[in-house]
């Protein structure tokens, strides 16, 4: 097991660049590969390498596979990446178990959809003030012979909300940076550590297993690249590199509130309420379960207060709705049912014969199914008192671009947005898909997938009926983060 | 209880007529995936006893695998499979289908050798007839009538309880469950809800069953001196074997893989169909029939209904012998998308996924057959997902109800037919709601 080398990541996989306010995402594509790959070799990409004091500006470079293409990467080394990234996201089958239809559909994106998908996605990041020259310095003489920009995403800085209102971004998994963890074959509780090659390629995953990645030849183009770990004759294209996933998301922040508003009778605490069992959180960020006392592997310390909780508390989610947005997707739960259990008892699980509650263990473990998020939200605050005034005309539209890193796209970010946040059968509810994210289409069979339930203690559950849309899916792709190395393989000429 | 059984046809395709049969098939559907279950070839839909079936071409592309072992492939016919799950006898439902449909099944078979204008549709059935060697019922004795009672008894109850949540909602649990039996009786006898009563148990089953449920342990038990004997013997092959035995994991063609997932997704149950070609040697072939054997065991007499094992998302599934000992077939219908389906096998199935699935050709490298194997989730991925065949037609009785959506409204209904029930079972029944 070797030590990572930070100055070959890129910086994005490490930090979420906090401290650096303004963002702008550049989508391109490339017109000329000669001149993309010398603007590529010259770009000052930001790496994972601690800095003290912090740099004030940030850059980092994401591909599609249209865009590999186009740079000339060579067939036969696309097709060493996943299915999903060379398939891509707009692709039908794909949007339909994503949830991407009807309004979400791939042929209303205004960016990424089938065919004119983006090559590049170029991320800038800057302490405020700093963003536009930065840009500006990038945009060289090399750009403008490479790229047509296709749009320029830009991003605003709400202090740690998301545009509904809610603070966002409270719980990130830990990353497994040494490699220490021992991965045990099933893991009885829930823990916040997740194994490095869970994020990065090239490094043992959940599984102790590596992800599939193209493994070159070595020869006089490769020398640069590392080898790889787990076959040392091949040279590893994708070590310290991750997959990216994008999505322009548009909140309508306006709706959101005015059904919460007038589900609640007009009373805005009570719309408060109800918007915290959709979310799952209140809008401080604080769960609605209880804080445990025993802590909870990779908990980051400031935020225990809103971190160290599981579900156990919650079996039949009296507290915090199965449907609720965190809850889906995060269920804390682990590769077992209860904890602290002997063999025996294991066996007796394995083979079905364990707990019989109707909501018990139909749900998969959650720590296959990790993501990292990088997104930022876009448009101005609208608190939810403004929200619920009449719009000004032709206001601008709100929303997240959100960006999550994975080293398998279909088993976290895939996985996620469709067995949990479109699912209209998660944990045994029915008739509903996320609160905050579905898309409320109808399926066969299942007429209405727009209610939300909040189970009683002991009572009958409130069922709200009829939620609209809040979110529009507006664009979408997904990218391969790659190493420093891999860049400068990519852009040798 | 009215028990489920299965059916299944293979018959070798006429080559030339190949493409005929996929149109006919295609006529079936309105899109990939998408059966219209009226069709005029075969109105599924009018079969009130049946609760899945589907047509595969069982177009395996894997063949070649075996020359891994220095093994030249044989060229097997191309077969066109006809399967599907139903309550009561299989016999008595194939006759009601060539009643209503012969003519379409006629047409479908009629792409396939040996089946001529005159030919009996029933004896050529039988004659084509391939039975499982293991057989998975999500849960023994529903029926397909049972389960529409019961969706309908659900959608009445939570329409009422939506209706008058305001009176309902502060009543205790056990307050509740009267409330709403009382509900349910009368609309039972306004005849706006029908909810059967079960079936009388054939007795013909019930004695094969009983004699099935003592026979197998029995055997094992009369043969277990003997087993003792070999086992070593069967251990140290099986171990030499696990070492040497090479893994065909290779990426699955893009194509295909997008191909197969234009049939996937469009409900929230799928089909899933996956061929190979067994291992050589006796060893391979003694270790599959007894393990799938003992999996049958365990599923008919033994899980609890709506598990296997741990997992509660598959409806019907089954292992089948495909043309003599060489080829396997696997078929199941499961909720959700085929990743979730195959992450809920490796993480809580992944010994019995490796016990039955390892003697197959170029599946990830096993330790003590249970071991391993599939833990390599990306290759067993890859692998399983090169071995899936398209169904080129599928049909569920009940779209839109997941194998847990049947499982909360038995549960329901249950919880209705108790006249005396605990604060807890009360509180229980009432979360369903």
């Amino acid at each position: 097991m070797s030590q990572i080398d930070y100055a070959d990541v890129q910086g994005l996989v490490r930090f979420g660049y906090g401290q650096m306010t303004s963002a702008s995402y550049v989508l391109v594509r490339v017109k000329n590969a000669d001149a993309a790959k010398a603007w590529i070799r010259s770009a000052p990409v930001t790496t994972a390498v601690a800095q003290k004091p912090p740099p004030k500006t940030a850059l980092n470079i994401a591909v599609t596979a249209p865009g590999l293409k186009a740079l000339g990467v060579p067939e036969s080394i696309i097709a060493g990446f996943s299915h999903e990234f060379r398939g891509g996201m707009g692709q039908e089958s794909r949007a339909r178990q994503l949830g991407d239809v009807g309004k979400n559909a791939p042929s209303n994106w205004t960016w990424g959809n089938y065919g004119s998908e983006p090559h590049a996605l170029v991320m800038f990041f800057a302490e405020e003030g700093q963003l536009d020259s930065s840009i500006q310095k990038a945009r060289d003489q090399n750009w403008s012979e490479a790229f047509d920009e296709i749009t320029s995403l830009g991003t605003s800085n709400l202090d740690g909300d998301e545009p509904f209102g809610f603070a966002d971004g409270i719980s990130q998994p830990q990353i497994d940076w040494e490699q220490q963890l021992e991965r045990p074959c099933t893991q009885l509780g829930y823990a916040n550590v997740v194994a490095l090659g869970e994020f990065l390629l090239g490094y043992p995953n959940e599984y102790g297993k590596i992800t599939d990645r193209p493994l070159l030849e070595p020869d006089a183009a490769t020398t640069g690249l590392l080898n790889a770990e787990d076959a040392p004759a091949k040279k590893d294209l994708a070590r310290n590199g991750s997959y990216l996933v994008m999505r322009q998301l548009e909140q309508d922040i306006r709706g959101f509130w005015k059904f919460l508003y007038e589900q609640a009778g007009g009373n805005i605490a009570d719309a408060n309420q109800l918007g915290a069992k959709m979310v799952g959180r209140t809008r401080a960020g604080d769960p609605l379960v209880p804080i445990q006392a025993e802590p909870i592997p990779g908990t980051d310390p400031r935020t225990v207060t809103q971190n160290q909780f599981t579900y156990e508390s919650d079996p039949v989610g009296a507290r915090c709705p199965f449907g609720a947005h965190v809850r889906r997707t995060n269920p804390r739960n682990s590769d077992f049912p209860g904890r602290r259990l002997s063999a025996l008892r294991k066996l007796i699980i394995m083979l079905g014969f364990g707990p019989k509650g109707f909501y018990d263990d139909v749900t998969s473990s959650v720590r296959f199914h990790r993501i990292l998020r990088r997104g930022r939200e876009y448009g101005s605050e609208l608190l939810p008192e403004e929200a619920l005034q009449l719009a000004p005309p032709n206001e601008s539209p709100r929303g997240l671009h959100f960006i999550c890193l994975t080293a398998n796209i279909l088993r976290q970010f895939e996985f996620l947005q469709n067995a949990w946040i479109a699912n209209t059968k998660f944990s045994g509810v029915t008739g509903e898909s996320d609160p905050l994210l579905g898309n409320r289409e109808s399926l066969p069979g299942c007429p209405v997938t727009g209610n939300f339930t909040i189970p009683g203690d002991g009572t009958l559950r409130r069922r709200v009926s009829g939620l609209p849309q809040f979110v529009t899916v507006r664009g979408g792709a997904y990218f391969f983060l790659p190493s420093l190395r891999a860049l400068r393989y990519f852009a040798s000429a | 209880m009215t028990p489920q059984s299965t059916f299944m046809v293979l018959a070798p395709i006429i080559l030339e007529r190949e493409t005929e049969l996929r149109q006919l098939l295609d006529s079936m559907n309105r899109g990939p995936g998408q059966v219209d279950p009226n069709n005029s070839l075969l109105p599924f839909a009018e079969f009130e006893t049946l609760h899945f079936a589907r047509f595969v071409i069982l177009d395996d592309k894997t063949t070649e695998d075996i020359r891994v072992y220095g093994l030249t492939p044989r060229t097997y016919p191309l077969y066109l499979a006809f399967l599907g799950d139903v309550d009561g006898d299989a016999n008595a439902f194939l006759g009601k289908l060539i009643k209503r449909a012969g003519k379409g099944l006629g047409k479908i078979f009629s792409c396939c050798q040996g089946f001529a204008p005159d030919t009996d549709l029933f004896d050529w059935m039988k004659q084509h007839d391939a039975p499982a060697i293991a057989v998975y019922v999500n849960w023994r004795g529903r029926t397909v009538r049972q389960i529409r009672e019961e969706a309908a008894l659900y959608d009445a109850l939570e329409n009422y309880v939506d209706r008058n949540h305001g009176t309902l909602h502060g009543l205790r649990p056990r307050e509740l469950h009267e409330k709403l039996r009382t509900l349910v009786k009368a609309e039972q006898s306004a005849g706006r809800l029908t909810l059967s009563k079960e079936g009388p148990t054939p007795i013909g089953w019930q004695i094969k069953n009983l004699l099935h449920m003592i026979g197998f342990p029995m055997l094992g038990l009369l043969l277990s001196p003997l087993l003792l004997v070999a086992a070593p013997f069967y251990i140290f092959a099986l171990r030499r074997l696990e070492k040497s035995d090479p893994a065909v994991c290779p990426t699955a063609d893009q194509k295909h893989s997008e191909n197969l997932s234009s049939f996937e997704d469009h409900d929230v149950t799928n089909q899933f169909s996956a061929m190979g070609s067994l291992k050589p040697g006796l060893v391979r072939l003694l270790t599959t029939s007894v393990v799938l054997k003992t999996v049958n065991y365990g599923a008919r007499h033994i899980t609890r209904p709506g598990r296997l094992g741990r997992i509660r998302s598959i409806h019907f599934a089954r292992w089948v012998f495909v043309a003599g000992r060489e080829r396997m077939i696997f078929c199941s219908n499961y909720d959700g998308s085929v990743e979730s389906y195959m992450d809920d096998f490796i993480n809580k199935t992944g010994f019995g996924l490796n016990a039955s699935f390892s003697n197959g050709i170029g599946y990830p490298r096993t330790n003590w057959l249970v071991r391993d194997g599939c833990i390599d989730e990306r290759k067993y991925k890859e692998y399983l997902r090169r071995h899936t065949l398209p169904s080129q037609v599928w049909y569920k009785a009940y779209p839109g109800l997941s194998a847990v959506d049947l499982e909360r409204n038995t549960r329901i209904r249950q919880g209705l037919g108790m006249s005396s029930i605990t604060d807890e079972q009360a509180r229980d029944w009432v979360a369903l709601l």
